[in-house]
């Protein structure tokens, strides 16, 4: 008896849990500068007003894969059945800015999302999608760009207005050096290519989303909790100085910034995470940046995830994983939601997944009472308590990474951001090994022999599609005009050399049909490649 | 206690243009502490490249991690090039997302030991001495 009494709780976060939580443990706290209402500063209780009863989440289910008709009828199936947005899923070779007719490319194409080449590819995938109506993200980082500059001209082409033009591009590459590993260039001319895309949007595409920081990849390579979050910021505070250095103004532009977090682990700390984010942001914006818009200090976000901690055996259990992150999100106020589906341990969703991630969401939505009432576990005391907890320690976590890592920039230019988290994903690893952490089906209640996996319906990669998409890249490459693609490809050299923004350059090459490849090799001449710090 | 065994020397490679590298450098610790000499590639590499550096680094066991689903055609091109390169020889250990459907597939290609994600570390690190030893 008094064993189980006494058992240890430490999040893993590092934070001692007790047993019970009550009045004293807030008693520090003031309801009106901590809390404050929904929709007002510090945005602890979500950003707007009424949350989920004046609008659901947006529901975003991440999809892609083999040639853009693949992809274009997935998108379609999931608007069928009720999805109100889409996130696009790209291949590696597109991710890394290769044409699907790159030696490199051989056995990748449209194996982890759709294969782009040219603007041909983009058309064909957002046939007969609306991109005025249907919300459009994007997860590109390297290349966002190019893949911006083809998403604008094809709604151009749909009649859609610059000024209209709604969605969101991922385009956040320092998370990519330190979770995710699709980098191309070297730090800093990847950097000013992200400042030149949200400060070209700031000023002619107002309603987009260029940058989505991901805490999430970053959480599942290992960081913590805390360390999702710290990290995140510091990395949209980069961006932010970034942009402010070329004469904008803090409020024309950093309302537009969002984040990617991830949901995985201990409901109460994921909770209190997100709570706790949202009153570091809106105080970071307002005392370091001087935002006057309250647009600006609200930390809009997509939350879900988590495929860290799904799990391949018993692939089953991942439906109902996935079913309580989606209640985290929710309890969490996120603006958008997407779950990795119970087949994502495996490969891709198939279609059959993901309409069960999808359902889940619904489920949630319009039977559990989800969407009733704004921030329903504020004043609890355990919430409160740890929400206040959380911010204490993501504030010292950001500083830590000025003191000892010499800011963002520095600590992941020189692997040192990415050799903290590699020990983290360690020391995680040993604690399930020992038992320490449970993870069930895995080290506990687990059953041996054959695994689960035999009864999961994978989806299968086409290896046709590889045959379509080259059929097409040599069609477009035959039919375009090719001084045209010479002298936008010398404009995207001139204008990447001369430091000036490269959208305008970007737009004219990719309307001449120049190639994601063609387009990056040029950029690869004048900017070189990263060369990554192994440190570990 | 006292040994003058040579510590094994094993290559933890990342082919192709998958970057998740989370397993990779999961599994590189694990193995250095279990007293091994780690060489870790990095992101990206190429199939040469990965064959030059198990003939340079003179490593007892190569170790890939693939996640993108592409460790079939990769695996073939390893071991036409180690075949090229005359390190046949050289055990090959897989890890990632490798679904059991391949394990077959990629036994019969010459690969010595398939690990799962989710594998223990010990087992990986027992069956990478195995490898080194019986080879």
């Amino acid at each position: 008896m008094s064993e189980k009494k006494n058992r240890e709780v430490i999040l893993e976060s590092g934070i001692p849990i007790k047993p019970v939580y009550g009045p004293d443990d807030i008693a520090q706290m003031n309801v009106a500068r901590d809390l404050g209402k929904p929709g007002e500063f510090p945005f602890t209780r979500g950003i707007h007003p009424l949350m989920y009863r004046a609008r659901p989440w947006t529901m975003r289910q991440y999809a892609g894969f083999g040639t853009p008709q693949d992809t274009n009828g997935r998108f379609k199936f999931l608007i069928e059945h009720g999805q109100n947005a889409l996130n696009v899923a790209f291949d590696l070779p597109t991710q890394m800015g290769l044409d699907s007719d790159d030696p490199r490319a051989e056995g990748e194409i449209g194996r982890v999302g759709m294969a782009i080449d040219s603007l041909r590819d983009m058309q064909v995938a957002f046939d007969g999608i609306p991109l005025d109506k249907v919300s459009v993200s994007m997860t590109i980082n390297a290349v966002t760009p190019i893949i911006l500059a083809m998403y604008i001209t094809v709604a151009e082409q749909q009649g859609v207005l610059l000024t209209e033009v709604r969605g969101t591009t991922q385009n956040d590459i320092l998370k990519e050096y330190v979770g995710r590993g699709a980098w191309i260039f070297p730090v800093e001319p990847a950097i000013r290519m992200i400042a030149d895309t949200m400060e070209f949007c700031a000023r002619s595409v107002p309603k987009y989303y260029p940058v989505s920081v991901c805490g999430y990849h970053i959480r599942e390579s290992g960081a913590t909790p805390v360390q999702e979050i710290a990290y995140a910021f510091c990395i949209a505070r980069a961006y932010i100085e970034r942009v402010i250095a070329r004469g904008l103004n803090v409020d024309e532009f950093a309302g537009r910034l969002s984040f990617n977090f991830d949901i995985f682990g201990n409901l109460w700390e994921q909770v209190a995470k997100f709570r706790a984010a949202r009153r570091v942001w809106a105080k970071l914006l307002r005392d370091e940046f001087g935002a006057q818009n309250p647009d600006t200090m609200q930390m809009k976000m997509i939350a879900g995830g988590g495929g860290g901690g799904l799990t391949i055996e018993e692939p089953e259990n991942n439906i109902v994983r996935g079913a309580y992150y989606a209640l985290i999100s929710a309890l969490s106020g996120a603006q958008t939601m997407a779950l990795c589906c119970f087949d994502e341990a495996y490969t891709i969703p198939s279609e059959k997944a993901s309409l069960i991630s999808l359902r889940t969401m619904q489920i949630l939505a319009d039977e559990m009472g989800l969407s009733d009432t704004v921030d329903p576990l504020a004043g609890s005391y355990y919430i409160e308590w740890l929400t206040n907890e959380m911010e204490a320690r993501i504030v010292a976590e950001m500083k830590r990474v000025d003191t000892e890592m010499g800011g963002v920039v520095n600590g992941v230019s020189k692997g040192l951001v990415q050799a903290e988290v590699a020990r983290q994903a360690l020391l995680y690893e040993q604690k399930i090994q020992r038992g320490e952490m449970v993870k069930v089906g895995v080290n506990k209640y687990r059953v041996e022999g054959e695994r689960a996996s035999q009864d999961v319906e994978l989806h299968q990669y086409k290896p046709e599609a590889t045959e379509e998409q080259l059929r097409r890249l040599a069609q477009v490459k035959a039919e375009r005009d090719a001084s045209a693609v010479q002298a936008a490809l010398n404009r995207v050299r001139a204008d990447a050399t001369a430091g000036v923004n490269i959208m305008p350059a970007m737009l004219q090459a990719v309307r001449a049909y120049a190639t994601v490849g063609e387009i990056t090799g040029v950029l690869k001449e004048v900017f070189g490649e990263f060369r990554e710090p192994v440190r570990w | 206690m006292m040994t003058d065994e040579k510590p094994i020397r094993v290559l933890i490679a990342k082919p192709g243009l998958d970057g998740h590298d989370r397993g990779a450098k999961v599994v590189a610790l694990a193995l250095r502490d279990a007293g091994m000499e780690v060489i870790y590639t990095g992101l990206h590499r190429t199939v040469e490249e990965i064959v030059a550096a198990a003939v340079q680094e003179d490593v007892d066991v190569i170790g890939l991690s693939i996640l993108s689903g592409a460790h079939l055609p990769i695996c073939e091109k390893l071991f036409t090039k180690m075949r090229d390169a005359g390190i046949a020889d050289k055990p090959v250990i897989v890890g990632g997302n490798i679904p059991v459907r391949d394990h077959p597939a990629l036994r019969a290609l010459g690969v010595a030991g398939v690990f799962a994600t989710s594998s223990e570390l010990g087992a990986i690190a027992d069956a990478v001495k195995k490898t080194a030893r019986t080879n």
